[in-house]
Formats: C-alpha cells, sequence, structure tokens
C-alpha cells in the first residue's frame, strides 16, 4: 500500500525495515539514539531496536567510519550518519584510503557493505559548514559508490538497496527535501539503485539533476512550458557509477543538456557528463553541454546563499542560452 | 607495575564520573619527567639473559616448558632470517621496498603467541613475526613489497587483517572489530599493532575513546621503537606513551619489549582481561629498530651508532639464547638444526619471490567493486580493445 510520508520519514522507514529484516545492521552517529537525530531521521529507532543496534557514538567522524569498517569486517552492515555535509572530512581518511579501496587490496576476499549517511546542500538558512554539496569529492574515489535520492519514494527504496550493496555506499540525503511528502510504496518493486529516471518527458531539451535539484528542475520545466519550451528532465539518482546511456538517450532526442547540482560546477559532476556526452553524442548535440551550479568560492552565509544556488531564473538563463545555439 | 586509572575496573556508565576526580592542579612543568610518573618496566629476562621475578606477571608464563621457550627462540630466529631474507631481495631488485622488523621480534613473537587462534590480529605493515605467528605464510607477505598486489592473504584464513600502510587506521578497524565480537558474545579478542609515530595519530586517539565507551575487548600493542622514520618519540609525546592510557580509563603498562617471555606474559594478561570483559588494554613494547625504516631510508643522517651499539646490547634473541643456555633448556644440536631450518627457510622465500609472476594487466580492474560498476566495466572494454589492438597489428 502507497503511504504519503515525507522524505526524511521515509528513510526512517527504510531503515527500520532494515532493522527487522537483517539482524546484522547497525545505525550509529552523532545523536542518533535517543535524539532521534538532529534531522529525527533515526526516530524512535533506538527505542525499539535497543543501543546495541542504534548507537550513539562518541562525536569524533573518523572514529565513527574507523569502527563501522571493522564491525564490516566483522559481519555487519552498519549505517552510519554524518551529521552534516560539512562534518564529512574527520572521516575522508577512513573513507578514501580504507573504505574505499579494502575490498580491492584484499583481491575480493573482504567486503565492506558500509552505508555513510550524509545530509547535504543547502537552503535552509543554517550557519558554515552544514550546507554543502561534496559528491563529487566521493565520486572521484573507485570504490565508492555515491547516490542521492530526490523524493521520498526514492529515498525508500535507494537506501534498502544501499544497505544490500556489499559495496560501500555514500548516501547524500537532500536536507532541504527532508520534509517534502511523497507516495512511497513499500510493496513496489525497485529499479536498479543506479539507473536514472525520466521524471518528465520533454523534446526540445535535457535536463539532468539529483537530488534537491531534481524539484527546481520540475519548476523550471514547468516555467519553460509556459514560454512554449517542453523540457525532458532526468533525475540522475547515482552520481556514481553515472547512468550515462539514460542520459545519453534523452539528449540523443533532445539534442540540448543543462546539468544542474548545487555543488561547484568547477570539478563537479556537471564536468564529467559534459565530457562524456560530448564523447559519446558529439554528432547530436546543438549546443555544448551547460552547468549551472555553485561558484569556485567558499560557501556564502545564510543571506547570501540564494545567489549562490542554483534557482529558477538562473536554470531558466541557461535553457535559453543553449537553445539559442 | 601497571598504572590503572580509578576507573579502569568499574563499570564503563560510571568511568565517566570517576576519572580524573583528584583535581589536583598541575604546574606548568617542563618537558622532562615528573616525580612519580617515572617509566616503568616490566622485565622477566634480564639483558644478561637472567629470570627476574615478577609478582605480578610470573604466573602468566608460570608453566612454561622449556620447549615453549626453545619455539619462542625458533621462531624469532626464523622472523629475523625470513627479514634478512627480504632486505637483500629488496637490494637485489626482486623487491621495491622492505621494512624491516630487526630488533623488534621479541615485541612480535612474544605477543603474537600469547594470541589464541579464535583472536583477531590488525597489524600495521611491519608485523611480520606476528604474521609468522598467525601462520601466514612468509612469501605471500612479500607480494606488496614487490608490487603484484597490495596485500596477498586471506585475512579470515589466519585472523590476520592486511596491513595496513596510512599509519594508525587499523586502530579503528580492530576497536570496531572488537565492538562486534562484544556484540556476538564471543569470548575472542582483537589485538591492534601501532608504533610510537601513531600514537600521535587521531585515530589512535580515537580508537582509544571508542573502545573505552564501549568496553570492547581489544589490546592496543605499540611498538615503541624509539623512531618514527628520523623523529624520536620525544617529538610524539611528551609523557611515556603507556601513560595515556590513563586518561582514556584504562590501563597502560610498559614492557621490555625486547624480552619475549616479558611480552608474552603482559599480552597475555591483557588479552585475557580483554576476553573476561574488562575492556581494553594498551601495552607499549620499548625496544629499538635496528635497522632503517625502510629499505628507502638512511637513518645515518639522524641517529648515531652509540645509540643502537647500546640496544645490540640488549638483544631478544641473544638474551633469551643466554638463558636456554644457562638453564641446560637447549644443546648444541637444537642450535645447529635450527641454522640448518634458517637457510631452507631464507631459500624458499628467495625461490617464491622470484617465482612471482607480475599480474595480469586485468587485475587494475578486478575487484575495485563487489558488486561491479558500469565506469569500470567501460573502461575494462575500452582497454581490452586498447589492447588488443596491437595484436591486429602483428605485435606480440
Amino acid at each position: 500500500m502507497a503511504d504519503k510520508m515525507a522524505l526524511a520519514k521515509a528513510i526512517n522507514e527504510s531503515l527500520r525495515r532494515a532493522l527487522e529484516s537483517d539482524p546484522k545492521v547497525l545505525i550509529m552517529g552523532e545523536d542518533v539514539g535517543k535524539l532521534g537525530g538532529v534531522f529525527r531521521v533515526t526516530d524512535g529507532l533506538q527505542k525499539d531496536f535497543g543501543e546495541s543496534r542504534v548507537i550513539d557514538t562518541p562525536l569524533a567522524e573518523s572514529g565513527i567510519v574507523g569502527t563501522a569498517i571493522g564491525l564490516a569486517l566483522r559481519g555487519y552492515r552498519p549505517v552510519v550518519e554524518i551529521q552534516f555535509d560539512g562534518f564529512v572530512f574527520p572521516a575522508y581518511d577512513q573513507i578514501v584510503t580504507q573504505l574505499a579501496k579494502m575490498h580491492a587490496r584484499s583481491l575480493g576476499k573482504v567486503k565492506l557493505p558500509v552505508v555513510v549517511r550524509i545530509p547535504y546542500g543547502g537552503g535552509i538558512g543554517a550557519v558554515e559548514h552544514h550546507s554543502e554539496s561534496p559528491e563529487s569529492l566521493f565520486a572521484h574515489v573507485a570504490g565508492l559508490k555515491v547516490v542521492s535520492p530526490s523524493n521520498a519514494s526514492d529515498a525508500y527504496w535507494m537506501m534498502q538497496q544501499a544497505i544490500q550493496s556489499d559495496d560501500p555506499v555514500i548516501f547524500f540525503e537532500p536536507k532541504r527535501r527532508y520534509w517534502d511528502k511523497g507516495e512511497v510504496n513499500a510493496e513496489a518493486i525497485p529499479g536498479p539503485l543506479h539507473k536514472a529516471q525520466v521524471v518528465r518527458e520533454g523534446t526540445d531539451l535535457t535536463l539532468a539533476a539529483y537530488g534537491p535539484m531534481v524539484k527546481l528542475c520540475q519548476e523550471v520545466a514547468d516555467a519553460a512550458a509556459e514560454e512554449g519550451k517542453n523540457l525532458e528532465v532526468l533525475d540522475l539518482r547515482s552520481v556514481s557509477p553515472i547512468d550515462f546511456d539514460s542520459i545519453q538517450a534523452s539528449v540523443e532526442k533532445t539534442r540540448r543538456l543543462v546539468v544542474v547540482h548545487e555543488a561547484p560546477v568547477f570539478f563537479g559532476s556537471g564536468a564529467e557528463i559534459a565530457a562524456r556526452i560530448t564523447e559519446r553524442s558529439f554528432y547530436h548535440l546543438e549546443a555544448p553541454v551547460l552547468r549551472v551550479g555553485g561558484y569556485h568560492a567558499p560557501y556564502p552565509p545564510a543571506r547570501l546563499e540564494e545567489e549562490y544556488l542554483p534557482n529558477l531564473d538562473r536554470v531558466l538563463d541557461a535553457v535559453d542560452r543553449s537553445l539559442a545555439y | 607495575m601497571t598504572v590503572e586509572s580509578t576507573a579502569a575496573r568499574t563499570p564503563r556508565r560510571s568511568a565517566g564520573s570517576k576519572a580524573g576526580t583528584t583535581g589536583t592542579k598541575r604546574t606548568r612543568t617542563t618537558a622532562k619527567k615528573d616525580a612519580g610518573t617515572e617509566p616503568q618496566l616490566v622485565q622477566l629476562l634480564t639483558p644478561e639473559g637472567k629470570r627476574v621475578k615478577n609478582a605480578e606477571y610470573d604466573k602468566y608464563v608460570a608453566g612454561i616448558t622449556p620447549e615453549e621457550l626453545r619455539g619462542l627462540y625458533r621462531d624469532m630466529v626464523l622472523t629475523r632470517r625470513f627479514d634478512a631474507e627480504a632486505t637483500s631481495l629488496q637490494r637485489q631488485g626482486e623487491l621495491g621496498l622492505w621494512a624491516s622488523l630487526l630488533g623488534q621480534e621479541a615485541a612480535q613473537i612474544g605477543s603474537g603467541r600469547a594470541t589464541r587462534e579464535d583472536d583477531y590480529v590488525f597489524p600495521t605493515y611491519r608485523e611480520h613475526g606476528v604474521a609468522w605467528c598467525r601462520g601466514v605464510d612468509p612469501a605471500n607477505l612479500l607480494g606488496m613489497f614487490r608490487g603484484v598486489n597490495n596485500g596477498g592473504w586471506d585475512p579470515n584464513s589466519n585472523n590476520f587483517q592486511l596491513y595496513t600502510i596510512v599509519i594508525g587506521s587499523q586502530t579503528l578497524h580492530a576497536t570496531g572489530y572488537a565492538m562486534g565480537v562484544a556484540k556476538d558474545g564471543a569470548d575472542s579478542a582483537v589485538i591492534a599493532y601501532f608504533g610510537d609515530g601513531a600514537s600521535s595519530q587521531g585515530d589512535v586517539a580515537e580508537s582509544f575513546t571508542f573502545s573505552a565507551v564501549y568496553n570492547a575487548p581489544v589490546v592496543f600493542f605499540c611498538q615503541n621503537n624509539q623512531w618514527a622514520i628520523s623523529e624520536p618519540t620525544e617529538k610524539q609525546s611528551r609523557v611515556p606513551i603507556y601513560q595515556r592510557a590513563q586518561g582514556f580509563g584504562f590501563p597502560g603498562v610498559r614492557v621490555d619489549g625486547n624480552d619475549v617471555l616479558g611480552v608474552l606474559a603482559v599480552t597475555r594478561w591483557a588479552l585475557e582481561r580483554a576476553r573476561g570483559g574488562e575492556g581494553p588494554t594498551l601495552v607499549e613494547a620499548f625496544t629499538y629498530r635496528m635497522g632503517a625504516h625502510t629499505t628507502s631510508d638512511d637513518p645515518t643522517r639522524y641517529r648515531g651508532d652509540e645509540e643502537r651499539q647500546a640496544w645490540e646490547a640488549k638483544d631478544p634473541i641473544l638474551r633469551l639464547r643466554r638463558y636456554l643456555e644457562a638453564s641446560n633448556h637447549a644443546d648444541e644440536g637444537f642450535f645447529a638444526e635450527l641454522e640448518a631450518e634458517s637457510e631452507a627457510l631464507g631459500k624458499r622465500v628467495r625461490e617464491a619471490v622470484r617465482a612471482m609472476p607480475d599480474p595480469d594487466h586485468f587485475a587494475i580492474f578486478e575487484n575495485a567493486y563487489a558488486d561491479g560498476h558500469a565506469l569500470v566495466d567501460e573502461e575494462r572494454a575500452q582497454f581490452a580493445a586498447y589492447q588488443a589492438s596491437f595484436a591486429d597489428e602483428g605485435g606480440n
């Protein structure tokens, strides 16, 4: 049965289901137990599953990921929470040098089914280090998988699939969409975790996005439709691997592509997509692939973030520039 | 002998409230030792090979037989022989690098032999003696130093994790693994190796915190070999390393790392604490890196020969030999036989390394992921096409 619930609640329900169905699943992080996490994503889980499975950890991110690796080596499937995007860096060493590489180092003998949940992105008026989008820093590292759902249903199912994955998955949760409600059908059969989805069909241009920017791109498509432009919106869902086949198929239909993400465009996922699509679909393109994203400047104070983040007009401007070629 | 905080034996939930209640304000001191914190060393066997009594730790080696003592001696001799062979193989160009354990044989064999089969070991990259004790084929240790792989053994076959090169990372893995052991209700223990340099790493401090908070069954085994490449221990710590444990709420002890009997006793004690639900312990094995940091290092740039000579007099193998001879636990035949066995081991390792083939080119892509990755598949196919293009041109 499909229930309407907020994206945060969908993740909570997904974690609950994982805890119920597999005794090896553990939840770890700062304030995830009694408090239920600062965003309440793990609300009620410690009460129902106990302190041994929903673990309030010391305030040390490298320790959280490093001990999760040890637990995974022992046969557990830890799902760890990094409280905010900007706080992942103390754990970056463990993620990059150990979590990502141990499977290869062991010539395949060791598996590390660890999920690292990171609430990410801006638009919530937060202080410094609470609004960043570091997904490219993880997508660049072989051995990691990187995903980001845009809606409640995907959040539920992608979390199920991330926990079942034998590879480490960095799970970026669009924090500004935590309270957006959507239908979640817990009996549906989900598609593959790393497959993109066309969320709006169109003919004139493809907007590709993931996480918090999918909703924006749908709004852009609505606005463009009023001007007689018929845009396709592609929810990439996965940043590593990226479903280039789906992007290619869409672009070879629309012949124009704009990639939108909150992360800085410089060395961002949009750059990789532009390069790949140029290689794959060079003769189909009517315009260069354009990118809309953050600037090469530290994430600004909250009163300026609306100028930094992609918004309706900035994306529409890129759409116009693409169509003008 | 041991330094234990008042909280060390209380249940973990009250540890926080009881630790550090003395409240005496420390006046500013120099970096030198304060009275009352003078390092104490557990030693059961002197450099001259004399057995000294120890009220606390004698019981952990009380029943040791002459055969077991000869076994420890044999382990140390063979480990040193293997290590020397590896250094030679590097000089001959067969290995890219070697990290010698010369001088640390007692620390590694004593602690390695203290572990039980179901215990789990998390090494750095220098624990060749511990690997020997765990039954890892010495030749397998050399694959990563030759450059044919990054770790050539199955960690779960011998409960001996792969070597970890990033300093200190493995202490957190050991702690997490120990948390899992406790969750499983198993009575085994975990031992994490690290060095004096690693003691400065945040990961080591975090592993102390996590293991203390969760009362994890883990032994932190620090081989203080006095040097982190060119930096002496004084550049890492203002207090003796074993005393760090006190602030985290668990006991720390310094043992003569060149005394295999002392190390065996202290590590058995620490592992028993872990198995008995008493949580973590820090063991500092006070030893000396007789060789260079690795074959790429030149210690003459930063330390004098006198220091090395002073430590040579404390050699771990020599002192056990003196003890074995003085107590008539080993005869000439034993030593001669061992000499022959050492040479055979050297030969076997030499031949195994020389026979190690370079990996297949496609090994680059293997095991990047457990469940596969579309980009890896695509790049593997591109690489295959590129390689095949040479064959098409009739090349070989």
